[in-house]
C-alpha cells in the first residue's frame, strides 16, 4: 500500500500558516474596507480550508482524481442553492 | 478509472483479520472506506449548506441588525476557538502520520490531544452560550437586545431581526458543536482500540477516515467565525 | 434462534442460508435487507392507499359530508407524506436496487452492508413515528408543511411527522452513498461503467440525488422543528422572517426527489423494454448520460413550485426556462425506449405490459409538466387538479407501474418462484384502466378549476360526474393492486419453482439461480461482453406459464 506520508514539517508549516490567517481575518475585519469587508473574510477562510483539504487530508496527494470530483461537485450544488435562491431575493423587488 | 482488483487476491487477503469477506482486497477495502467517507462529507456540505442559505438571505435583508449582533459576539472566545480547532486538526493529522509510520504511542497522545483540544473547544462555547444567556440574547420570551445599529445611531435595533440573527448562531453553532461531540465519541473509540495497537502502516483506515470527518467539522468553523462574529467589526 | 438449515441435497439459497428472526434482524446479506424493506414499503403503500381511497370517497359528492375539514387536510397530508416518503423514495432503490445491484455488477455485496441494515433500520424508526404521528391524530397542512402554517397555527403533530421525514431521510441518504460506492469500487473485473446496466446507472444517478438533495431537507425539517418549538422567527413573517425561504430549501429537495422516484424506474423499464424486445437498447450512451442529465438539471428548476407564492418574476422566468430544459433527457429515453421496439421481437408477458403502460403514461404526465413550467398555464391551473393528475401520472403511471414491472421480472430471481402469468396480466390491465380512469378526469377538473385540497366542492356541482368517475377507477386500481399481492404470496408456497434464467434474459443477474445463494456467485465473474447482448443470445423469451 504506498501511502503518502507528509513530513512533520509541512504539517507544522499548514498549522501556522492556519494560525496566521485567523490572525490575519479579526485584523482585517477592524479596517473598513466597505463591502469588501466580506469578500477578504471569505478569501482568507478559503483559502484555510483549501490548505486543510489539500493538505491536512491528503487531497493533493490522492491518487485519483474521484476525490476532487466529490469535493467539487459538493461545492457546485451548493453553490446551486445559494445562487438561485439569492436570485430571486436580489430581484423581489425589481418590478 | 481503476477497475476493482482481480480475484486472486482473495488468498492473500484472509490473513488480515480486519479484511471484511465482501471485498477482494485490503485496498479495495480502504478505497472504499475512504470514498465513503468523502462522500458523507458531501452531504455534511449540504446540510450545513441550508444554513448557510437562511444565513445568506437574512444577512442580506437585515444587515444592520445582523451587525449589531455580531459585534455582541465575543471575538475573542470565538477567536480562541478557531485556533483551538486548527492545533486540534494539527494533531489528528499527526495521529494519522503516526499511524502510517507504526508509532504507536505517538498515535494515542495525538488523539488523545485532539479530543482534549475539542473539550476546551466546547467549554469555551459553553461559556459563550451562558454569557448569551445572561445577556438575554437567546431568543424567546425574554430576548432583549437594546441599542442601535452599527454607524446608525439614529437606527434601533429591530428586535425582531437581531432575534433572527442570534436564532441562526445558536443553530449553526450548536448544530457545529453536535458534530463535534460525535466526533469526539468517534475519536475515544479509535483512541481505545490504538492503546490496544490495532493501528499501523498495515492498517490505519479508521484513523484517517475519522480525521477526514474532524478536518471537515474544522472548515464548518473556519467559515462560521467570520461570518457570525466578523460583520462590520470595523463599525 | 438461528439453525444451520441446509438440509443435504438441498441447494443452498440466501433464504435457507439460516432461519429464525436474529437471522433476518441482524443480516448484512443485502437480499435479506432488500425483503425486509420490501414488507415495510408494501406496508405504507397500503395505508397510503387507505387514505386515499377515503378522499376518494369523501370527493364523490360535492358536500364535505364523510369527514369533517380538518380530518380531509389530514387525510391528503398524509396520504402525500406516507407515499411519497415512505414508498415512493424507498421502494425501487431499497428493494431491486439493494436486491439487484451487487448481482448486476459481480460482487458478493453493497460496499457496507452494516450500513445497509442501518439504513433499514432507519427506515422502520421513521416509520414507527409516522405511525405515531398518524395513531395521534396525524398533521394537516399537508405534505408540504409550508410555513407559518405548520410552524405556529396548528395544533398537529408537525414535530413528530417532521422527525419521522428526517430520520427516513437518513435512511435515503445512507442507500445513496453505498449505491455509490459500491458502483465506483465493487464492480467485477472487466464490468466496466459502459458495460454495465442501465439499471445500474438509474440508480447511480438517483444516489446523486439521494445524497446532495436529502440533507437539505433535513436541515429545513429540523428548522421547522425548533421553530415550532422555541417560536423562532425564521420562517414566520409576523417575527421578520420569510414563509418563501423555507419554501426555497423545501423545494430545492422535494422536486429533485420526484426524479429520486422516477429515475430507478426508468432503469427497470430499460431492462425490461430490452428483454422483451430481444434487443439491445437504442443509444446507450445517451440513455446513460440522460439519467445524470434528469440528475444535475433537476436540481436546478425547484422554483417553479413557487411561481404563484410571491417569488420574484424574474427568478420565474429563470426557472421556467430551466424547467423546460428538463424535459429534454427524459424525451430522449421515450425516443429511445421506442426506438429500442422497434424492429425488435415483443413479447407481452406483464412486466412489458408494464413497460408499455410506463412509458405512454410518463409521456402523458412529462409533457403536462411543461404545460406547468408555462407561466401563463401555471398561474391558471396552479393548486388546481391538474397539478393533482400531473403528478399521478407520473408518480403513479409511471413510478408504482415501474415498480411492479421490475417486482414482476425480477420475481422469480428473488423468490425462486414463477408467478401466475395469467393474474399478472389482469392485474396489469386492472392498473391500467383504473389508473386513466382515476387520473384523467382530474387533468378536465383541473382545468375547469377545481381546486386541491378542498374538502368540499358544493360551489361548484357540475365538478361531480368527473369525481364520481375518479373515484370509481381509484376502485378498480386499488383490486389491480390487491391482486399482486396476493398472487406473490400464494406463488412462494405454490408457484412453479423458477428457472435460474426464466425470461432468457441478459445480465449477470440471470447467470445465478433463483434464488441466488447468500454470496451471490460461486466464483468472481469475469466480465467480457457488453450489456444487452441480446444479439447472442439466441432463445426467444419462453411462453407464457
Amino acid at each position: 500500500m504506498s501511502e503518502h506520508v507528509s513530513s512533520l514539517k509541512l504539517y507544522i508549516g499548514i498549522w501556522l500558516a492556519l494560525l496566521a490567517g485567523t490572525l490575519l481575518t479579526v485584523i482585517a475585519a477592524g479596517i473598513d474596507l466597505g463591502p469588501f469587508n466580506a469578500v477578504v473574510a471569505l478569501t482568507i477562510a478559503t483559502i484555510k480550508a483549501t490548505l486543510v483539504v489539500l493538505f491536512f487530508m491528503h487531497v493533493k496527494y490522492a491518487h485519483e482524481k474521484l476525490t476532487k470530483v466529490v469535493i467539487i461537485s459538493a461545492l457546485f450544488w451548493l453553490a446551486i442553492l445559494l445562487a438561485l435562491s439569492m436570485a430571486d431575493y436580489t430581484t423581489r423587488l425589481w418590478s | 478509472m481503476p477497475n476493482s482488483p482481480v480475484a486472486t487476491a482473495n488468498h492473500e487477503a484472509h490473513d488480515n483479520p480486519a479484511l471484511l469477506h465482501h471485498f477482494a482486497s485490503e485496498q479495495q477495502q480502504k478505497d472504499a472506506a475512504s470514498l465513503g467517507m468523502w462522500v458523507f462529507l458531501a452531504t455534511e456540505i449540504m446540510f450545513f449548506g441550508g444554513m448557510f442559505c437562511a444565513y445568506l438571505v437574512y444577512r442580506y435583508w437585515y444587515f444592520g441588525d445582523f451587525g449589531a449582533g455580531s459585534q455582541s459576539l465575543n471575538v475573542v472566545l470565538g477567536g480562541t476557538n478557531t485556533a483551538v480547532l486548527i492545533c486540534s486538526s494539527l494533531t489528528v493529522a499527526l495521529a494519522v502520520r503516526a499511524a502510517q509510520l507504526g508509532k504507536q504511542t505517538t498515535v494515542v497522545v495525538c488523539l488523545i490531544l485532539t479530543m482534549l483540544f475539542g473539550v476546551v473547544f466546547l467549554g469555551i462555547k459553553g461559556v459563550e452560550y451562558h454569557d448569551k444567556f445572561v445577556e438575554h440574547h437567546v431568543p424567546g420570551a425574554s430576548f432583549h437586545f437594546p441599542g442601535h445599529i452599527p454607524s446608525h445611531p439614529d437606527i434601533p435595533i429591530n428586535q425582531q431581526h437581531a432575534q433572527i440573527f442570534f436564532s441562526l448562531y445558536f443553530i449553526m453553532t450548536g448544530l457545529h458543536a453536535l458534530h463535534m461531540i460525535v466526533g469526539l465519541g468517534l475519536f475515544a473509540v479509535i483512541t481505545y482500540y490504538a492503546m490496544r495497537k490495532r493501528y499501523g502502516p498495515h492498517y490505519c483506515t479508521p484513523v484517517e477516515i475519522a480525521g477526514l470527518y474532524w478536518h471537515f467539522v474544522d472548515i464548518i468553523w473556519i467559515y462560521l467565525f467570520p461570518l457570525l462574529y466578523l460583520i462590520d467589526r470595523h463599525k | 434462534m438461528a439453525t444451520a438449515a441446509v438440509q443435504s441435497g438441498e441447494r443452498e439459497t440466501y433464504l435457507n442460508h439460516q432461519y429464525g428472526i436474529k437471522s433476518w434482524l441482524l443480516t448484512v446479506d443485502h437480499k435479506r435487507i432488500a425483503l425486509l424493506y420490501l414488507m415495510g414499503i408494501t406496508f405504507f403503500f397500503f395505508i397510503g392507499g387507505f387514505f386515499a381511497l377515503l378522499i376518494r370517497l369523501e370527493l364523490l359528492t360535492p358536500a364535505g359530508d364523510l369527514v369533517q375539514a380538518d380530518t380531509y387536510n389530514k387525510l391528503f397530508t398524509m396520504h402525500g407524506q406516507v407515499m411519497v416518503f415512505f414508498f415512493l423514495i424507498p421502494a425501487v432503490p431499497a428493494v431491486l436496487g439493494n436486491f439487484l445491484i451487487p448481482i448486476m455488477i459481480g460482487a458478493k455485496d453493497l460496499a457496507f452492508p452494516r450500513i445497509n441494515l442501518l439504513s433499514w433500520y432507519l427506515y422502520m424508526i421513521g416509520g414507527v413515528l409516522m405511525l405515531y404521528t398518524i395513531i395521534n391524530g396525524g398533521v394537516d397542512t399537508g405534505w408540504t408543511f409550508y410555513t407559518p402554517l405548520s410552524t405556529e397555527f396548528l395544533n398537529t403533530h408537525v414535530i413528530t411527522a417532521g422527525l419521522a421525514i428526517f430520520v427516513a431521510g437518513f435512511s435515503s441518504i445512507l442507500t445513496g452513498l453505498n449505491f455509490v460506492v459500491t458502483t465506483h469500487r465493487m464492480r467485477a473485473p472487466g464490468m466496466t461503467w459502459s458495460r454495465l446496466p442501465l439499471f445500474v446507472w438509474a440508480h447511480y444517478a438517483t444516489s446523486i440525488i439521494q445524497l446532495l438533495g436529502t440533507p437539505v431537507l433535513a436541515i429545513t425539517l429540523l428548522l421547522v422543528v425548533c421553530e415550532r418549538l422555541f417560536h423562532l422567527g425564521i420562517f414566520n413573517p409576523a417575527l421578520g422572517g420569510d414563509p418563501l425561504l423555507f419554501q426555497h430549501l423545501f423545494w430545492f429537495y422535494s422536486h429533485p426527489a420526484v426524479y429520486i422516484m422516477i429515475l430507478p424506474g426508468m432503469g427497470i423499464v430499460s431492462e425490461i423494454v430490452c428483454c422483451f424486445s430481444r434487443k439491445r437498447i437504442f443509444g446507450y450512451q445517451a440513455m446513460a448520460l440522460a439519467l445524470l442529465g434528469i440528475a444535475v438539471v433537476g436540481f436546478l428548476v425547484w422554483a417553479h413550485h413557487m411561481f404563484v407564492a410571491g417569488i420574484s418574476l424574474y427568478a420565474a422566468l429563470i426557472f421556467s426556462l430551466l424547467s423546460y430544459f428538463v424535459a429534454v433527457p427524459s424525451a430522449i429515453k421515450v425516443f429511445n425506449w421506442t426506438a429500442t421496439m422497434y424492429n425488435g421481437s415483443i413479447s407481452y408477458q406483464t412486466p412489458m405490459l408494464y413497460a408499455f403502460g410506463f412509458v405512454g403514461l410518463f409521456t402523458i404526465g412529462g409533457l403536462t409538466g411543461l404545460f406547468l413550467a408555462s407561466l401563463g398555464i401555471d398561474v391558471h391551473v396552479t393548486d388546481t387538479y391538474f397539478v393533482v393528475a400531473h403528478f399521478h401520472y407520473i408518480m403513479v403511471g409511471g413510478m408504482v407501474m415501474a415498480y411492479l414491472g421490475g417486482m414482476h421480472f425480477w420475481w422469480p430471481k428473488i423468490s425462486g418462484r414463477m408467478y401466475p402469468e395469467g393474474w399478472g396480466r389482469l392485474a396489469a390491465l386492472l392498473v391500467f384502466v383504473g389508473f386513466n380512469l382515476t387520473f384523467f378526469p382530474q387533468f378536465i377538473l383541473g382545468y375547469m378549476g377545481m381546486p386541491r385540497r378542498y374538502w368540499d366542492y358544493s360551489h361548484s356541482p357540475e365538478f361531480q360526474i368527473l369525481n364520481v368517475l375518479s373515484t370509481a377507477g381509484a376502485t378498480i386500481l386499488a383490486v389491480g393492486y390487491l391482486l399482486p399481492m396476493i398472487y406473490f404470496l400464494w406463488s412462494m408456497r405454490y408457484g412453479k419453482p423458477a428457472p435460474a434464467n426464466p425470461w432468457n434474459a441478459a445480465g449477470l443477474e440471470w447467470m445465478v439461480p433463483s434464488p441466488p445463494p447468500t454470496f451471490n456467485f460461486d466464483e468472481e465473474p469475469v466480465v467480457t461482453w457488453e450489456a444487452y447482448n441480446y444479439d447472442e443470445i439466441k432463445e426467444e423469451v419462453p411462453v407464457a406459464q
